[in-house]
């Protein structure tokens, strides 16, 4: 066995390496500012470097550092050069980001691999696999609109939109306020509450549970957020509109979930709370909502999003001249792509706020669970 | 008869109930208006004048369940199915970018389900990514995905079925994923013992065992995709589809409108979800499997 095994990631980085190395230089001369020599230099060699030292007799563990740094050094060094060469840059400067592309994803084959023994490594193995592959769609995309000058209403560059982001929070604090603190949250809770509700009393009584089964699992596939014209209609434009919206969005989901759960606990465990001459309502409190929860909970996940999206798309019909959605219809109405995108982000990390936060609630109830308890 | 009586009955009893409440709630919210109206007019009508007025409105608050009703009769058989008034062609109209994004999102969704089960690299990569994009609001870019693609000329079918594409793909992925790795280890160790290779075992054990899987969440990516189509509409003052009806129904207060293009909308999405229902029950009974 030679010294050498090297991947086929690392093989076809070199290879772009040298293809790029006879095609300089990196960017035109219709550039104000190219690259020095010593830049690209240093480029050819992180990405060379860690291509070849991959490639040797080292462990997992060190290659996959290696791997880590030489892509991420060349990728920052590119994409630090690139300013001033918008529109630009030339095949070896895409043929440089593939290689460091190539080699990043080489890096994330090998954590893959590993086992660790430490449970606090495989945590941060856990999420630094989703990170660095998140990390790289942000470079790509970040390298190929400014490297290849892609016009700005078309899709601005992330640096750009994180720069909007920072500039124009108070605008996105009043839209979050507006659309999250009022339509989104007292609708999740009225209609959350209302579906739990109705699933309790359908519990007591067999023919309205018959009745509503097949209708809610119909209405579940239905596109109700048509209803969202009407609702602004009749309860004008202001977030009360929205907020009802969103009562409907999420009532079904709740209810059936919550019947279907009611339903989850086990003959056995039922017989022994009648030997315990335990009534309804003990029952259910001791039992059968302990053993519904997985089900609540999963229905409070997927109405988190769609509250979201409830709230935002009702805005589309009309508001006052603040809001989540408001704003993303009006900016695009003006081609401000790039405060588009910046709301898009805070709705993305509203959202995924919202569902961690009752991901953990869940964990913390429902620790008895299997899905939680890890057996 | 234990179906009669534990299903239909109930459900009809329900479902009159429902249209009952309709008609009182249509009174009540109908009322005031007809009240200033009668007042302007000079007109002092009898009770049961001022009820049938009510539920006669040209643009009720809340339509009688007979208008919209009629309405949506008259504007589905009546016209031509080309005239842009009739309902036919709006459906028709979302119902293709609809199907048009679905095919692409199943396809799609199929391919990264294949992917995040053979590569762990792409499964420790990916899976979460799919998994927290679903917890955010993706129809929000639809007007974005319209207008952009209109700027640089592309209008019509492509762009909204991107966005049916989008949001239909998410459920295919994450349910193939489960069929995929749906096989147990001892029908895999079988396999192992055939000397079975990696392509075998994928076209002889993990697809048949992913079929139901995928049928399932097929049906809630077709009725997610709709939603996407009618979205997609919305924005761009689109001319044709449900979307637009909706749209255009909200400028000009025609409620009655609105009302039946909901109709049309959740007549389509029961249609749709019960093809992919009848077409996974065809397929698994076909592939030999028996009813439960």
């Amino acid at each position: 066995m030679s010294a050498l095994k090297i991947s086929w990631q690392a093989a076809l980085a070199l290879v772009f390496c040298v293809i790029a190395a006879f095609t300089l230089p990196l960017a035109g001369a219709e550039g104000s500012n190219p690259f020095s020599l010593g830049t690209t230099f240093t480029i050819f060699a992180l990405v060379g470097l860690a291509a070849l030292i991959s490639a040797m007799r080292v462990t997992d563990a060190l290659a996959a550092v290696i791997l880590f740094v030489g892509a991420h050094g060349a990728a920052w060094l590119l994409l630090a050069g690139i300013a001033g060469n918008e529109g630009a840059a030339r095949a070896p400067f895409f043929l440089l980001i593939a290689a460091a592309w190539l080699l990043a994803w080489r890096c994330v084959t090998v954590l893959s691999a590993l086992r660790p023994k430490d449970r606090a490594v495989s945590t941060f193995l856990r999420l630094l696999i989703p990170t660095v592959f998140g990390a790289w769609i942000l470079i790509l995309w970040e390298a190929i609109t400014r490297g290849a000058g892609i016009p700005f209403v078309l899709l601005p560059p992330p640096s750009s939109i994180g720069v909007r982001l920072v500039n124009s929070v108070p605008v996105l604090w009043a839209d979050v306020n507006q659309t999250i603190f009022h339509s989104v949250i007292v609708g999740y809770i009225i209609g959350c509450g209302a579906g739990f509700a109705t699933a309790i009393l359908a519990d007591r009584v067999p023919f309205l549970r018959r009745g509503l089964l097949p209708i809610g699992n119909m209405v579940s596939a239905l596109p109700i957020i048509g209803v969202a014209p009407i609702l602004v209609m009749w309860f004008g434009f202001d977030w009360h509109s929205k907020a009802a919206v969103v009562v409907i969005m999420t009532f079904f989901p709740m209810l059936v979930n919550t019947v279907a759960g009611l339903a989850a606990s086990g003959h056995m465990e039922r017989d022994l709370m009648r030997t315990y001459a335990s009534g309804y309502w003990t029952t259910l409190l001791k039992l059968r909502l302990p053993a519904a929860a997985p089900f609540i909970f999963n229905a409070l996940k997927i109405n988190s999003t769609l509250a979201l999206i409830g709230a935002i798309v009702a805005e589309f019909f009309g508001t006052p001249v603040v809001g989540m959605g408001f704003r993303i219809s009006t900016e695009v109405g003006r081609m401000n792509i790039d405060m588009v995108w910046a709301e898009i982000a805070v709705a993305a990390l509203a959202g995924s706020v919202f569902y961690g936060a009752i991901a953990l609630v869940e964990r913390a109830v429902t620790f008895w669970h299997p899905s939680v308890r890890g057996g | 008869m234990d179906r009669f009586r534990d299903k239909i009955i109930p459900v009809t009893t329900l479902l009159a109930g429902l249209v009952v409440l309709w008609y009182v709630f249509a009174v009540i919210m109908n009322a005031p208006v007809q009240r200033d109206m009668d007042r302007r007019a000079g007109e002092d009508p009898r009770f049961s004048e001022f009820i049938g007025k009510t539920l006669a409105q040209a643009k009720p608050t809340l339509p009688a369940p007979h208008q919209v009703a009629t309405n949506f009769f008259e504007n589905t058989f009546t016209r031509k199915i080309t005239s842009n008034r009739s309902l036919v062609y709006h459906a028709w109209v979302t119902l293709s970018s609809t199907l048009l994004g679905f095919a692409f999102g199943t396809v799609l969704g199929i391919l990264i389900a294949v992917g995040i089960v053979h590569f762990i690299a792409l499964d420790r990569s990916l899976m979460p990514w799919i998994i927290a994009s679903q917890t955010i609001p993706i129809l929000a870019i639809a007007p974005m995905v319209v207008v952009v693609f209109a700027a640089i000329g592309v209008t019509g079918l492509l762009p909204k079925a991107l966005i049916s594409t989008y949001l239909s793909f998410f459920p295919v992925a994450v349910g193939m994923v489960k069929g995929l790795r749906s096989p147990e280890i001892l029908y895999l160790d079988l396999m192992h013992t055939y000397n079975a290779s990696a392509s075998q075992t994928f076209w002889k054990l993990r697809v048949p065992a992913s079929v139901p899987y995928l049928f399932a969440s097929m049906k809630v990516a077709v009725a997610a995709s709709l939603v996407g189509a009618i979205v997609a509409e919305l924005p761009t003052g689109a001319v044709a589809g449900i979307g637009a009806k909706l749209l255009a129904g909200a400028y000009y207060s025609q409620t009655i409108d609105i009302w039946s293009a909901l109709v049309a909308g959740s007549v389509v999405a029961v249609l749709l979800v019960t093809l992919v229902g009848v077409a996974g029950r065809i397929v698994e009974r076909s592939m030999g499997g028996r009813p439960a």
